[in-house]
Parts: structure tokens; C-alpha cells; sequence
């Protein structure tokens, strides 16, 4: 722990106009104090860039290098000229789960923002890359780089071998499948891009000679007439990572198709851990700017001014509109993540009986190591079901609302009183419930010995239907599996509700 | 530990393959909108970039997300007088339309179009690519002012081979004049003292040691002369090239298109892209480019751009009272010594049966002379009329500077230029 009280020294700079000494000054005084506080970090690499080398990473999801897809043209075009009317700022940092970790600060910040900003991602997003579970386990922060270098070289060489629109078309396809690459349990082996070249050609042949076995046109005995219930049910069990199963067993595709399906996997198995932790991490990157700012200010590194300056630019980011509104859009997991970071600090250092009651285990403990552990061990929904609680559901005046199509009008199904505390909770977790949020489709079954068509199945949760592109989204999955695809919705009570079907029957004539 | 890297330097143009990606995949869109863009536009305006609007539903990328419907709890903050157990009625705009979709809204924000720019060479190269110009033409036209360089004087910095020796070395003197001027003066006064020393001895011992001390001065004076450089920096002369625009004159065009009732309104689009094709060549070829618009139906009239493209008239044809206020108007200002004319005449093949005699004699005779260029095109489906006769007498007697064509598509529009670019390319 940090003493209390610290002599104060002089501020580094006044001045708003930042230079690289000063930026690695702080960055000094940053690191001495997050040190202090226990945040263990990957080794930073900061890059000063422009306003439009921002948007050439806005629209590469964020990534130093990516390989070439319309759709990041289509967000250039967006963000560029979004940006050039005034119609919204760039973020002031850009920060890549990598190690080293990348960071890019933008040039226009004044020098205030470049602390701000090196305190929030540079030690707050980067010890969350580091400690959190879900990134240990999901994603290889030292291979991320290399293996993009891998992915853009293969595919701008798929490129020149079977044409852009070739490559565009199995992109399309997968990207729109992408949050359904993910392995949700199995564990992936980490990535490395030297292997990966290596592996990649075996991976080829192997593939092949597999799918072959189970594609065999070879007519097998018939034996009794019951040959019907014997009909291998495959794949034999449902399969998720519908990404994985193409690029397994789909039977039509070229050998460099499977290979970006599984580029496209590995992507979206790396984002994975960050879509499922947003309140999280960028709630402990709010914590870590906002404390560290004020230890700073403490120790007299930084003027009034500054802080003042600071204030001014934390409240707007942690600002959460109430749902009525204009500027609503959404819980802001800035707010949300930050206040319940606060909200341990506070139980665990002045605990009021209500504390002591729900939190029994928090209440007195040394917050330090309580917020670390809650850092290292959950993501947003779990978080949200252990620590959300009764003070924060007050503050931010949350509700609850069921919205069921059966009944005429909404219904107020709790509020922030006692009875109502539980209930948000557990609405709130659910909300941030991937496997809630997006629809349960799995892969159901191929017809090995017939057509070949394949059976999707949504999986039903609360009544909710699929939205409107399901037909669209079905043409993708055609394009990858070759044959007949069908997709039903089997309900909460196990029946079959809704088919689509693609070639869609209706359009064949 | 702490890397801090300026790549401010580095390019910033990472996005512009993934940009072009975009623009390729969406070129029917683009195209559309670039038409639209020429009907709104002027013809003398072509040379622009354009905001291109397409519609969101058409450039989004399906994922599988849940629709409205079914049982959903949604947590909302800034509860003001609900308790629970309220029934509130649904907001407007279909149900739970306030509740939202937290997937659906990154991409819609309730803007159902998408707007971005495109430049100038990327709006003329979705222009030509209907009109399926060969690349070397359309290189013609797109490339700004042809320049030439010319001699413009001398500068004090440049390229080795530019280096203007005399000038050089005469800058070397005058500098190494003016440096050693003090010097010069000194070392002059100092010859004449000991001058004056030696010529009236007798030298005593204290007047040798003062012609020792003479002796001992000048040479340090004529050291430092020496020491100044024989060539420095500053004196390096070169010859100063300036790019000049190629001596390039004026240019009329005349436009002459057929506004009687058999026109319609995809035939003045067509006769526009053309009209439009010719100004930018002759923007190309010429400093300054007049249009003179005349339309017609039995009588003439000169009009401003907007009546004679989107004005509509009923009536006969008579073609030749177009071409007499052509050559009318030519006569009254523009003198074929200060100007190259060039006439384009669109039309859909009508013509008063006894007229096209007079047409063809009022070209031979009033028009040809003057003008660099006269084309014809003819967009028409239907089968040539005596107009179409007239002019290919005329065509054969002036092959150099007549050019007609027949256009059914707008790519039909090209063969035209293409006479007209053989002769000025080569």
C-alpha cells in the first residue's frame, strides 16, 4: 500500500502542449504509482499518430494491420466523414490486447489528455489484458501481431491466385458468421504464426483426405430394410462453433477457403474475451485513470488546472443519460463498470450494515486486493451478479422491464427498493449474457446419405424470434456449405416453430 | 516498461485499398448516383468530386440477432415514478421500439443513408466507364493542363546538371571583391608606406624595424586574402525552369440539339453525356471554353443550360434555322482567328423534308470553313431519314473536319471522339 500522506512536490508541467519528455516523465511517475498499486502490466509501446491515422484504425477494427475487406473501407468512408462534418470526435486512445502493448495516442490531445489516456490504457486496459481470465485463456497477447502479419499475406495471396471477388465472397461469409467461431468451453491451443505456415499445409491434405471418408460415394451393403433407423446422426452431438464445423466438414469447399474460415475463427475467438468484458474492463480503466490522476494531484505532479481539466473530461465519460433521454442509448459500461469498482473501494473501507448484510465476506477486507481478485476472475455477467449492489442500483436509479409480446402493455417488473435488488441483478447479468444477447444456433445435422442439406437449429430462449436478416444470413451459410440449408426454431417446450430454408423454396420458380 | 514511438510520419493512407475495395464492390450504386449527379449538374461543372448517397439496407452485413417479439426483461437507468408493478403503454413505432436492440444499433442510429465523397478523377472515371473509353483517352482527359518548362532566369539553388558556370564563377568574384575589400585597402596603404620608407632613406634602425613590421602585415593581409574561398555555396548559380502552360487559346462550343416533340427525355440525356464528353475535351485541349446553347424545332433560339436540356417544346423540325443562328452568331463573335470552333449537333433524325438541302449547303458553305469540328450524332432507333443522307454527302467531302454517328446506347458515344482524338493525338 501507498502512505496516505506524501509531501507534495512541484507539477512537472502547466503547460497544455505536451512533448515527448514530458510524456515519458509522466509515463514514469504513471508506472511508479501503478507499480505502487499492485497492476501488473505487459511492457507499453506507446505511438503518437494523426487524427486521420486514427481512422485508418478505426476502421481496421482497431488492429496495426489487418488484411483487405470492403466493409473497413465502408467504416473509413464513415468514420472520415462523420468526422469531417462534426458529427462526432475520434477516441482519444486506442489500446490492442498485445504484448508489447499498443497503444495510440492521438496528437491533438493537450498534455492533460496524454496522462489521462496513458493512465487509462496504457496501465488500466493493459493490467486487465494481463490479469483477466478470459484473456489468459482465450487469446496469446504475444502472438496477435505476428499471426495477423500470417493472415494478411495468405489472404492477399489467395488473392492474386483465385481473384478478389473470389476471396470477398468466402470473407462475406464468414464474417457475417463470426460471433459463431467461437469455442465457448474447449480451451484453444495458443497461436503462433511461425507454426501456423508450418501446419498450414499439412492442415490442407489432412483435411481433405478426412472429409473424403466421411463423403464416400462408395454405395455400402445394404443390409435388412431397417437401414433408415441406422442412418449415422451427424455431426454426433450439436456442434456451436459453426465457423469450425465448415472448416472441418464442409464438402465443397478449396483447401485456402477452409484456411480463412479459420483465419476468420481465430479472430473472432480473440475479440471473444473482449465482447464479453466491456463493463469490466473499461469500468478498471476508469478506476485506474481516476485514482492514479488523483494520487498525481496528491503528490503535486499535476496543477489545479489539470485536474480540474481531468474532472471535467472523466465526468463526460462516465455520464450515464437516464432512459428517457435523448442522448440514451444503453447502459454505459464507463459508468457501470466504474461505479461498482468505487462501490467495492467503499465497502470495503467504510461498511454500512447493508453492506455487511450483502457483501458480508467484502465488508472490511483490504479493497486492494479485493478489486484485483474481482478483476482476475469474472467477466461482465458474473461481475455483475457478484458485486452489483443495492447503494449502485440506487445511484443509477435502475428498473426493470418485461417486455413479453403476449401482454398488451410493458411491465415495471422491479425497481431499486428492497424487494427489486435481486431481481435487477439478475436481469442486469442476464443482459450481458452473450449466449442470452445472441441467438443459440447450433449445427443440428447433415443428411450424410441423402441431399446432403444441412439442419441448423436455433434454440429458442424466452419466445424471442430471429430478426429480420435470417434469410440473408442463410444465403451465407449456403455459400459455405454448398448444399440445401435449412434452420429451425425449436421453442422453450422443445417443438419446431419456424423453418427457413435456403435456396429459399418460394423464390425457386 | 515504457516504448514511446512518433509514427506521425508514417502514411496515412492504410485505408485506401480497403476504400477502393468499397467503391468496386459498390459501382452500380456509385453509378447511379453519378448520373444523378450529371442530370443535376451543369455540363460545365463536370470537373468535380461528389457526395455519393447510398441507401444503408443496401451495404449491411447480416448477422443473426434476435427480432421484436417473445419475452424480454431490459434493465434501464434513471427510474423517476415507476414502482413496481406499472403496466406502461408501448412506445410508439411498433413494440418495445424505445427498448432498443443492443446488436442493431451500431449500425443504424435511426440513418437510413450512407453518404461519403468521391474525388474528381474517381467521378470522371465512373463517367467514362460507360462510355467504355480506352484507357489512353481517358488519361487524355483527365490529366490536367499540359505545362512545358521554360528558362525563367537563375536561382541560387538546384540540381548539379543546372549549374550555370559563368554566372557562378562571376558571383564567386564579386563576393571574393567585395570580402576583401578591407584587406585590399589596408594592404595598399601599407605598400605605399613602405614605398615611402624605401624612397627616403637614410633607413634608420627604429624605420627598419617598423619595414620589418610592414613586411610581416602584408603577409598576414595576403593570407587572409588567400584564405577566402575561391568558390563558395552562395555563389552556385543555376538555370531556373518554370512550368509554363502550353500556349493554348480559346474555344467555342456550340451545342445544337433538336427540341421538338419526338425528342424524349432519354435521348437529351445521351445528347448531354455527349455535350458533356466534348466540353472536357476541350477543357483539356483549351484555356477557356465558351458554350454557346442554341436549340431548336422549326425555329431557333439561343437559351441558357437549364431551358435546353429540361425544357420541353412540340412541334415540326427545321434544322436549318439552327445552324443559321449558328453561323449568325458565329459571325457576330467569334472570329475564327481568335477562336477554334467546334459545333456538336444532337438530334434524333427529324428533319423537314425540304430543309436538309439547306442544312447540308449552309454547312459546306457558312460552317465548315470556319469551324475545327463538326459532329453529329444521331440518337435514334428508327431507320436513317433524309437529314442522315444530307450529311453523309457531306462526310464524304470533308472527312477531316466531320465527324457523324449514329447512337443507340451511351456507348455508342465514343466512336465519335475517337475521330476526333486520332487527329489530335498524333
Amino acid at each position: 500500500m501507498i502512505e496516505a500522506v506524501v509531501e507534495r512536490k512541484q507539477p512537472i508541467s502547466t503547460q497544455s502542449e505536451w512533448t515527448f519528455e514530458l510524456v515519458q516523465a509522466y509515463d514514469k511517475e504513471i508506472a511508479r504509482i501503478a507499480k505502487a498499486f499492485k497492476l501488473d502490466t505487459y511492457p507499453n509501446q506507446i505511438e503518437i499518430i494523426t487524427s486521420e491515422q486514427m481512422m485508418d484504425a478505426y476502421s481496421s477494427v482497431g488492429m496495426p494491420l489487418n488484411y483487405h475487406h470492403w466493409s473497413y473501407g465502408k467504416q473509413f468512408l464513415e468514420t472520415e466523414q462523420r468526422y469531417k462534418r462534426g458529427q462526432m470526435g475520434l477516441a482519444y486512445e486506442i489500446v490492442i490486447n498485445s504484448n508489447p502493448c499498443i497503444a495510440y495516442l492521438m496528437e491533438e490531445n493537450t498534455l492533460m489528455m496524454q496522462i489521462l489516456v496513458m493512465a487509462h490504457a496504457c496501465y488500466g486496459h493493459n493490467s486487465f489484458f494481463k490479469g483477466n481470465y478470459l484473456f489468459r485463456t482465450w487469446t496469446d497477447a504475444s502472438a496477435i501481431i505476428d499471426y495477423l502479419v500470417f493472415a494478411k499475406s495468405y489472404i492477399s495471396k489467395c488473392e492474386e491466385r483465385y481473384g478478389h471477388d473470389a476471396v470477398e465472397e468466402t470473407l462475406d461469409s464468414c464474417h457475417a458468421l463470426m460471433n459463431y467461431g467461437v469455442n465457448r468451453y474447449v480451451r484453444p491451443r495458443p497461436i503462433s504464426a511461425e507454426e501456423e505456415k508450418q501446419r498450414q499445409l499439412e492442415r490442407e491434405e489432412y483435411i481433405q483426405r478426412h472429409l473424403n471418408d466421411l463423403w464416400t460415394t462408395i454405395p455400402r451393403k445394404e443390409r435388412s430394410g431397417d437401414a433408415d433407423d441406422k442412418t449415422p446422426h451427424f455431426p454426433a452431438e450439436p456442434e456451436e462453433n459453426i465457423l469450425y464445423f465448415f472448416e472441418k466438414n464442409s464438402p465443397l469447399l478449396e483447401p485456402w477457403q477452409r484456411e480463412i474460415i479459420r483465419i476468420v475463427r481465430k479472430l473472432g475467438q480473440y475479440f471473444y474475451p473482449q465482447r464479453q468484458t466491456q463493463v469490466m474492463n473499461e469500468g478498471w480503466a476508469t478506476f485506474w485513470h481516476y485514482t492514479i490522476m488523483n494520487r498525481l494531484y496528491d503528490e503535486g505532479l499535476i496543477s489545479d488546472g489539470f485536474l480540474i481539466e481531468f474532472l471535467q473530461s472523466h465526468t463526460n465519460v462516465v455520464y450515464q443519460p437516464s432512459f428517457d433521454s435523448p442522448y440514451f442509448s444503453g447502459i454505459n459500461p464507463y459508468a457501470l463498470g466504474f461505479a461498482i469498482y468505487q462501490d467495492i473501494k467503499r465497502i470495503c473501507e467504510k461498511p454500512t450494515e447493508e453492506d455487511r448484510y450483502w457483501f458480508p465476506d467484502l465488508a472490511g477486507s483490504d479493497w486492494l486486493e479485493a478489486i484485483h481478485f474481482a478483476m482476475k476472475n469474472f467477466k461482465d455477467e458474473s461481475f455483475i451478479l457478484q458485486y452489483l449492489s443495492p447503494k449502485v442500483i440506487r445511484d443509477f436509479h435502475l428498473f426493470a422491464i418485461l417486455d413479453d409480446e403476449k401482454a398488451p402493455t410493458l411491465k415495471v417488473e422491479a425497481i431499486h427498493d428492497n424487494e427489486g435488488y435481486r431481481k435487477i441483478r439478475d436481469a442486469l447479468a442476464a443482459q450481458y449474457n452473450l449466449s442470452v444477447r445472441e441467438p443459440n444456433i447450433q449445427v443440428y445435422n447433415v443428411n450424410i446419405r441423402g441431399d446432403r442439406a444441412l439442419t441448423l437449429r436455433h434454440y429458442q430462449h424466452n419466445h424471442r424470434p430471429l430478426g429480420k436478416t435470417t434469410q440473408d444470413m442463410l444465403k451465407h451459410v449456403h455459400r459455405l456449405w454448398g448444399f440445401d440449408v435449412h434452420l429451425e426454431t425449436i421453442s422453450d417446450d422443445n417443438k419446431v416453430t419456424k423453418v427457413f430454408h435456403c435456396p429459399d423454396p418460394a423464390e425457386r420458380h | 516498461m515504457t516504448y514511446i514511438i512518433d509514427r506521425r510520419l508514417n502514411g496515412k493512407n492504410k485505408s485506401a485499398v480497403n476504400r477502393q475495395r468499397f467503391l468496386h464492390r459498390y459501382r452500380k450504386h456509385i453509378k447511379e448516383a453519378v448520373a444523378e449527379a450529371i442530370n443535376q449538374r451543369s455540363i460545365t461543372d463536370v470537373d468535380n468530386g461528389s457526395d455519393i448517397t447510398i441507401p444503408r439496407r443496401d451495404i449491411s452485413e447480416p448477422i443473426f440477432h434476435h427480432g421484436q417479439g417473445g419475452a424480454d426483461t431490459r434493465v434501464f437507468p434513471g427510474n423517476k415514478e415507476f414502482i413496481t408493478g406499472d403496466e406502461i403503454q408501448r412506445p410508439g413505432g411498433g413494440g418495445g421500439g424505445g427498448a432498443g436492440q443492443g446488436q442493431a444499433s451500431n449500425s443504424g442510429e435511426g440513418v437510413d443513408e450512407f453518404t461519403f465523397h468521391i474525388n474528381r478523377d474517381e467521378f470522371l472515371e465512373f463517367i467514362f466507364e460507360d462510355l467504355e473509353l480506352p484507357n489512353l483517352v481517358k488519361k487524355h482527359l483527365k490529366d490536367t493542363q499540359a505545362f512545358e518548362r521554360r528558362m525563367a532566369g537563375f536561382t541560387s539553388h538546384g540540381t548539379p546538371e543546372k549549374l550555370h558556370v559563368v554566372r557562378t564563377l562571376k558571383s564567386a568574384y564579386s563576393r571574393r571583391i567585395a570580402l576583401s575589400g578591407n584587406d585590399r585597402r589596408q594592404l595598399r596603404e601599407l605598400r605605399a608606406a613602405k614605398e615611402q620608407i624605401l624612397q627616403h632613406p637614410p633607413i634608420t634602425p627604429a624605420l627598419r624595424q617598423r619595414l620589418e613590421e610592414i613586411e610581416e602585415e602584408i603577409e598576414a593581409l595576403k593570407a587572409n586574402i588567400k584564405r577566402l574561398p575561391f568558390l563558395d555555396d552562395i555563389d552556385l548559380r543555376y538555370r531556373n525552369m518554370v512550368k509554363v502552360p502550353m500556349p493554348s487559346s480559346k474555344a467555342v462550343m456550340f451545342c445544337i440539339m433538336d427540341v421538338s416533340g419526338s425528342m424524349t427525355r432519354e435521348t437529351k440525356d445521351i445528347a448531354k453525356r455527349f455535350f458533356m464528353l466534348l466540353f472536357l475535351f476541350l477543357q483539356r485541349n483549351y484555356k477557356s471554353v465558351e458554350v454557346v446553347f442554341i436549340r431548336h424545332h422549326t425555329r431557333a433560339k439561343e437559351v441558357d443550360e437549364e431551358e435546353f436540356f429540361y425544357s420541353r417544346e412540340t412541334g415540326g423540325t427545321i434544322v436549318s434555322s439552327a445552324l443559321e443562328l449558328c453561323r449568325d452568331i458565329q459571325q457576330a463573335r467569334y472570329s475564327p482567328a481568335d477562336w477554334n470552333i467546334y459545333v456538336a449537333q444532337a438530334s434524333d433524325g427529324d428533319n423537314w423534308d425540304g430543309d436538309s438541302a439547306t442544312c447540308r449547303k449552309l454547312i459546306t458553305e457558312a460552317l465548315l470553313p470556319v469551324v475545327q469540328y463538326f459532329a453529329y450524332v444521331e440518337i435514334t432507333t428508327n431507320p436513317h431519314q433524309n437529314l442522315w443522307h444530307e450529311y453523309e454527302q457531306i462526310l464524304a467531302g470533308y472527312p477531316d473536319s466531320f465527324a457523324m454517328q449514329r447512337i443507340e446506347t451511351p456507348s455508342d458515344i465514343y466512336p465519335v471522339f475517337r475521330e476526333l482524338f486520332r487527329r489530335k493525338v498524333s
